[in-house]
């Protein structure tokens, strides 16, 4: 009987976020997916499926999925030293080096392309390797995106490894190579695990990047879907690519997941003084790893400063004045300053959203399930909130219009659908950031704060809270930076009534003409500074000592 | 441990009250009323809100925007939505759209009284009743003007010389699957070569070393040689309005226009089928086709009034002129063509 | 043995421990300092360790022995000084080269491996063959008193257990060195008392020489052989058990080695001249550390005092008693023999149960 009442209560608890997941992203795809399937109202999935066996589908299907494939490892080759130089030794102004992985994040991708390409194009200063429009500047740009995921994501918990397991193993004999191998990578694992997926995700469903930096030779999925949706309207061949989307989602989660029961143990915790340690000689080859990756971040960043600082030929500030104005030839209806303060406001909202349903299923996929089919359940649901992130913006954003549109659930024009889709979004970074924390605390400690008398809330703030604390902080950090860029899946939901940040630079980088370009770029150079400057203050954020309530 | 409480609270609640801000002052415009006109638009709408204003005191409409897409997301949008419209009125829908708006049945027809875009209404009988022109563009291949003059290679002026070895490695466009204008200019060479000589002198232009980007600002702000940045091709695909903005110190555009290589994109208004305020979308159609709308045209969205009478700025109608005769096609045809026309194009070009 | 023959011992770990033998193998740490911001936390500190000893290097917390023995596993920058083993510098050789081995207070084993894979671990690391690993490994799990636990994964056993998989997990490949940080701290005091005897038998069986540092001197005195005391960053005193415990080099020594009192100055010449010894350093400005059971009750000791307190235990009765020219003192007195509170007694001196304090240089506070 008890029993029964504890995981009617976790039920519970998870109702909620459910609920926002069937009604903002079940329903709207499924909708999407029956227009694609039942042809002048009669089931018809042989045309849909038709489109699965064309050749060209399986050309877009492989490279969607080697290039996703490609930009994580890459991703996790480069962002797992970084992560290391960032979290366990203790350099010079890492607390802003780790703020500024994440600015990449946020830029808008119409602006990254144009700062990719403004570097590998023939007479940029990259030129000469010829990397214009291959699928090695895709991925690059992949990665460049990504890294900020991998660091955020594998940080969170690597600054509260206790480095002494690790010493153990190198008192046993263990090399450097060998402690990683066997000791470090093991208990990073679930972090890994859940930040590969992420960073596959994001990379499998990237589109813009793709069709900025692709050109026309490198086409995904997600690009086919948009193309079919947006131009061609055909609904059946995007329905077909949008269930084989899920299909390898699916499977893709089911993967991580069985790598991640296999994974995941209670941490021993260490103080985060304790498991920095000096720069040693040895470390000379991570660093340089490390600054390899940091380089390619700051590459495209440093092409927008600079840009962004171009005046007639000279240098100088005037774009960043010119924020203050519409542009020239009034290229905007509001000045980028107001549209600072909307992105603000809309992003506020997103990350308020994404915090409480993402904690929510955070708290509800942590908990051990007492049987086999309590388990199976927890672990569906923490696959099931992953699916947004690999399922197509344009499936969803058209979805959105043709299934909220009853009352009272029309909320096709409501100013919450924005920040809506943008939490579901982030939501899936909250709870892989989350949740693998809250999956190291050993369970033994909830039991003896609750054999002591702490109600379920109290024992969540007594023991889980301290400790997850940081990440939950990580966490906000992220969504907010996830709302201030998202530009995709928004794009095609009604935009939001007061422009923001993102689409004013798409409004700037249209138009012709030297002063509006240069403004774009301030305008992304600022935004990504914003973030730099949330994610800094995130970390900077000390509730000294949570446990002491 | 009290402080700490404290200030967790605190933050907790300085946060709440943040968001409560946020969400209230964004939610002001939700709910319906019969004063109220909503607008389904492009992404590149970008109308003053005085001339709104003034919509708003003649008629007692307040004015609603939702952009969303481009015209074909938009078009889209409205065809999948057309059971349960979220808007009054769509403005943005041009010729190479059209067709699937009016096949689809999402509009119905107004037509304003005084309707000045006669020359260009659409070419198909229905289209022309349910869409009132507002605006049009021409897009054209635009030239460096400074470059040319500083290599003494004389510019090419037509469709032919872009394939002509001089000017080999020098042309950038953007590609018709991703991109409106890429779209516009392959229409423009359907339409000067024929159904059968378009293929070929695609051709000609990818044996040129013609560069093809997905998108409108990525050939023009980062391979144009007069974009932001230091592209090295002086010959882009863009517009015949494109030229004022490279006016240098001299007072003089840095680039030109070249008037035979044009294809005319026109864009429509249209009232809605199923619209909840029919008589507010019929008053913003009439709005947008009278003079105070169409003289705030170029300004706002760069784009050239079809009211041949209202006033241009100054330095459009010295540096800005549309093309005498651009190229053109039924949308009817266009619409007909475009999947098989992409691809025979990626064919030729990958 | 007259309890000043302690092997030399003096302030500023100047002194060696080792037993006497010179053949320069096992350990020697010469000078050694590691600092933290500039603060020494390990200060001058020179130490040595022959092959098959247990040494046990024992200090309050913070007293920097922990850092000592990470610095000795090469776990810490050294900032002068030097960590030889068999006579080669172990400068420049990383921690897992040195072949030691390190077992920490709370084991530090790896959840994601069963007992077996953690205990067989470091011969996994050494590529010994896998018939081999399995044999040792329960050999080593025999040893350590867990038979047939191999399977078993670390999170379902207790405290005591890990610590014995641990343990057995450090000695797989003999180790020409073990590493023990603090082993049976984190342990109850039953729990303790038994895993020390076991620890001792198991490193004697072994053959195993191990540095051992700890906070708890019962712990040093049921494993270890050799001792050394440290304070501040320095070693204050080291040498034999024995040769520690006899002549602590000074009263905070003595207190930390569960010495119940330290008498001063004129007191502490009564005392000694009470228990027969006539010592003229120790009776002008020396010291001398009690027992709680170095003064006893009898019809005729030649110190008076009155009873303050007295406690019934199973083997004495335990009193404090204020001494007429001493103060306030802990002695014992027969269960049998009827003391109560307020009882006018006299007492004996057992300087067996007493150290004698060399003369403070300096700071002798009246």
């Amino acid at each position: 009987m008890r029993r029964r009442r504890g995981f009617a209560g976790i039920a519970a608890l998870a109702a909620v976020p459910l609920a926002a997941l069937v009604l903002f992203f079940v329903l709207p795809v499924a909708g999407m997916v029956a227009r694609g399937l039942w042809v002048d109202g009669s089931f018809d999935p042989a045309g849909a499926l038709q489109v699965l066996t064309r050749s060209r589908t399986h050309e877009v299907l492989w490279f969607t999925l080697w290039s996703a494939a490609a930009a994580t490892v890459v991703s996790m080759l480069l962002g797992l030293p970084v992560t290391f130089v960032l979290y366990r030794l203790r350099v010079p102004g890492r607390r802003l080096l780790r703020a500024l992985v994440v600015m990449p994040f946020v830029l808008p991708t119409v602006v990254v392309g144009v700062a990719f390409r403004t570097l590998l194009a023939p007479s940029g200063p990259l030129g000469g390797l010829g990397l214009d429009g291959s699928a090695v500047a895709i991925v690059a740009a992949m990665v460049f995106f990504n890294l900020a995921v991998v660091v955020r994501t594998v940080g969170s918990m690597w600054e509260h490894l206790d480095p002494r397991r690790e010493q153990a193993a190198a008192a046993l004999g263990a090399s450097p190579a060998q402690v990683l191998r066997t000791v470090t990578l093991p208990a990073l694992a679930p972090s890994i695990v859940a930040a590969a997926s992420v960073v596959f995700l994001f990379c499998s469903t990237a589109f813009g990047i793709v069709l900025t930096l692709g050109g026309l030779r490198y086409s995904t999925v997600e690009t086919e879907i948009y193309l079919l949706t947006t131009q061609f309207l055909d609904l059946q061949a995007a329905a077909a690519l949008s269930l084989l989307q899920l299909f390898v989602v699916t499977g893709l989660l089911y993967a991580a997941h069985v790598t991640r029961t296999h994974r995941e143990h209670a941490v021993d915790r260490a103080s985060a003084r304790s498991v920095t340690r000096r720069v040693r000689r040895a470390d000379v080859p991570v660093l340089l790893v490390a600054g390899l990756a940091l380089v390619l971040v700051a590459a495209p960043v440093v092409t927008l400063v600079l840009g962004s600082l171009r005046v007639d030929g000279g240098w100088g500030t005037a774009h960043y004045r010119a924020l203050g104005t519409v542009g020239a030839d009034n290229a905007l209806l509001v000045p980028v300053t107001d549209a600072l303060a909307n992105s603000w406001r809309v992003a506020v909202d997103a990350t308020l959203i994404a915090m409480v349903l993402g904690g929510l299923v955070a708290v509800v996929v942590s908990r051990q399930g007492r049987s086999r089919g309590e388990r199976r359940g927890l672990a569906l649901l923490d696959a099931v909130f992953m699916l947004p992130l690999g399922v197509s913006a344009v499936t969803l954003g058209f979805g959105f219009l043709i299934t909220l549109d009853r009352p009272p659930l029309d909320l096709r024009t409501s100013p919450l659908l924005v920040p809506i889709a943008q939490a579901m979004v982030a939501l899936p970074l909250v709870v892989r950031t989350i949740a693998p924390v809250l999956r190291s605390i050993e369970p033994r400690q909830r039991q003896a704060a609750a054999s002591l008398g702490a109600s379920p809330l109290r024992v969540l703030r007594t023991v889980d809270l301290p400790v997850v604390w940081r990440p939950l902080l990580a966490a906000t950090g992220f969504a907010f930076a996830v709302s201030l860029g998202e530009f995709g899946a928004t794009s095609f939901l009604a935009r939001p009534q007061q422009p923001t940040m993102p689409v004013v630079i798409f409004e700037l980088i249209s138009r012709p003409g030297a002063d509006n370009f240069g403004m774009a770029l301030a305008a992304s150079v600022v935004l990504a500074l914003v973030t730099v400057a949330v994610m800094a203050t995130v970390e900077r954020l000390r509730i000294g000592s949570m446990g002491a309530f | 441990m009290r402080t700490t409480t404290r200030r967790a609270l605190a933050a907790v609640t300085s946060l709440l009250v943040l968001t409560g801000c946020a969400l209230s002052n964004s939610s002001d415009d939700a709910g319906e009323d019969s004063t109220k006109v909503v607008v389904a638009t492009h992404d590149s709408w970008n109308m003053s809100k005085q001339v709104l204003r003034r919509f708003t005191e003649e008629t007692g409409y307040e004015v609603t925007v939702q952009p969303s897409g481009d015209a074909g997301a938009l078009t889209n949008k409205l065809v999948l939505t057309k059971d349960s419209p979220v808007a009054d009125v769509v403005y943005g829908i041009d010729n190479t759209f059209a067709s699937r708006a009016v096949d689809e049945g999402v509009l119905v027809d107004h037509a304003p009284s005084d309707d000045p875009g006669g020359e260009f209404e659409p070419q198909d009988a229905t289209a022309a009743e349910q869409l009132t022109p507002v605006d049009y563009s021409d897009v054209c291949v635009n030239i460096d003007d400074t470059w040319f003059a500083r290599n003494d290679v004389p510019p090419p002026t037509s469709f032919d010389d872009l394939a002509d070895a001089r000017y080999r490695g020098l042309f950038v466009t953007p590609a018709p699957s991703t991109s409106s204008p890429g779209l516009a200019f392959l229409a423009a060479t359907v339409a000067y070569y024929g159904e059968d000589g378009w293929a070929d002198y695609w051709q000609r232009l990818v044996d040129n070393d013609v560069k093809i980007t997905s998108g409108w600002s990525d050939a023009y702000q980062v391979d144009f040689t007069q974009g932001g940045g230091s592209g090295d091709r002086p010959i882009v695909l863009s517009y015949a309005s494109s030229p004022p903005f490279t006016v240098d110190d001299t007072g003089e555009p840095t680039t030109s226009a070249l008037l035979d290589t044009c294809f005319r994109q026109v864009e429509y208004a249209g009232v809605l089928a199923g619209a909840a305020n029919p008589e507010g979308a019929r008053a913003f159609v009439d709005f947008m086709a009278g003079r105070e709308f169409q003289e705030a045209l170029p300004d706002n969205m760069y784009v050239y009034p079809v009211d041949p009478d209202a006033a241009l700025p100054a330095a459009w109608a010295e540096y800005a002129v549309p093309a005498d005769d651009p190229a053109s096609l039924p949308e009817s045809v266009i619409a007909a063509h475009r999947a098989e026309w992409l691809e025979t194009w990626a064919d030729v070009t990958s | 043995m007259a309890s000043r023959v302690s092997t030399g011992s003096t302030a500023g770990g100047g002194s060696t421990t080792g037993g006497g033998s010179t053949t320069g193998g096992g350990l020697r740490v010469e000078d050694l300092t590691v600092r933290f911001d500039g603060v020494a936390a390990v200060d001058g500190v020179t130490l040595d360790l022959d092959p098959g000893h247990v040494l046990a290097v024992l200090g309050p917390s913070g007293c920097g022995k922990s850092t000592l023995l990470r610095a000795v596993a090469g776990l810490e920058q050294i900032e002068t000084g030097s960590v030889t083993y068999d006579g080669r510098d172990l400068a420049g050789v990383p921690t897992h080269k040195r072949g030691f081995a390190l077992m920490f207070q709370d084991g530090q084993l790896f959840p994601h491996q069963s007992v077996a894979d953690n205990v067989g671990y470091p011969l996994r690391l050494r590529h010994r063959p896998r018939d081999q690993v399995a044999l040792r490994v329960a050999e080593l799990l025999d040893l350590v008193g867990l038979p047939g636990h191999g399977d078993r994964s670390p999170t379902t056993l207790s405290g005591g257990e890990r610590q014995r998989v641990a343990l057995a997990r450090a000695l797989a490949v003999r180790p020409r060195l073990l590493l023990l940080d603090e082993p049976l701290s984190a342990l109850d005091r039953g729990l303790r008392e038994r895993l020390a005897v076991d620890l001792r038998e198991i490193l004697n069986a072994a053959g195993t020489t191990a540095l051992l540092v700890t906070h708890d001197q019962e712990e040093a005195f049921a494993v270890a052989d050799r001792m050394a005391v440290m304070r501040a960053g320095r070693v204050v005193q080291s040498g034999t058990l024995e040769e520690v415990w006899r002549g602590p080099v000074d009263g905070e020594v003595a207190a930390f080695l569960g010495y119940a009192t330290v008498l001063e100055g004129e007191a502490a010449g009564r005392v000694l001249a009470a228990g027969g010894r006539v010592d003229p350093a120790g009776a002008r400005s020396g010291a001398v550390a009690l027992r709680r059971s170095a003064l006893r009750c009898t019809t005729d000791g030649p110190l008076h005092g009155k009873v303050l307190a007295a406690r019934l235990t199973p083997e004495v009765t335990r009193l404090v008693v204020a001494v007429e020219g001493i103060g306030e003192v802990p002695a014992v007195a027969d269960p049998d023999a009827d003391v109560l509170v307020g009882h006018d007694v006299r007492l004996t001196v057992d300087l067996g149960r007493a150290a004698v304090l060399p003369a403070r240089p300096v700071d002798h506070t009246p």
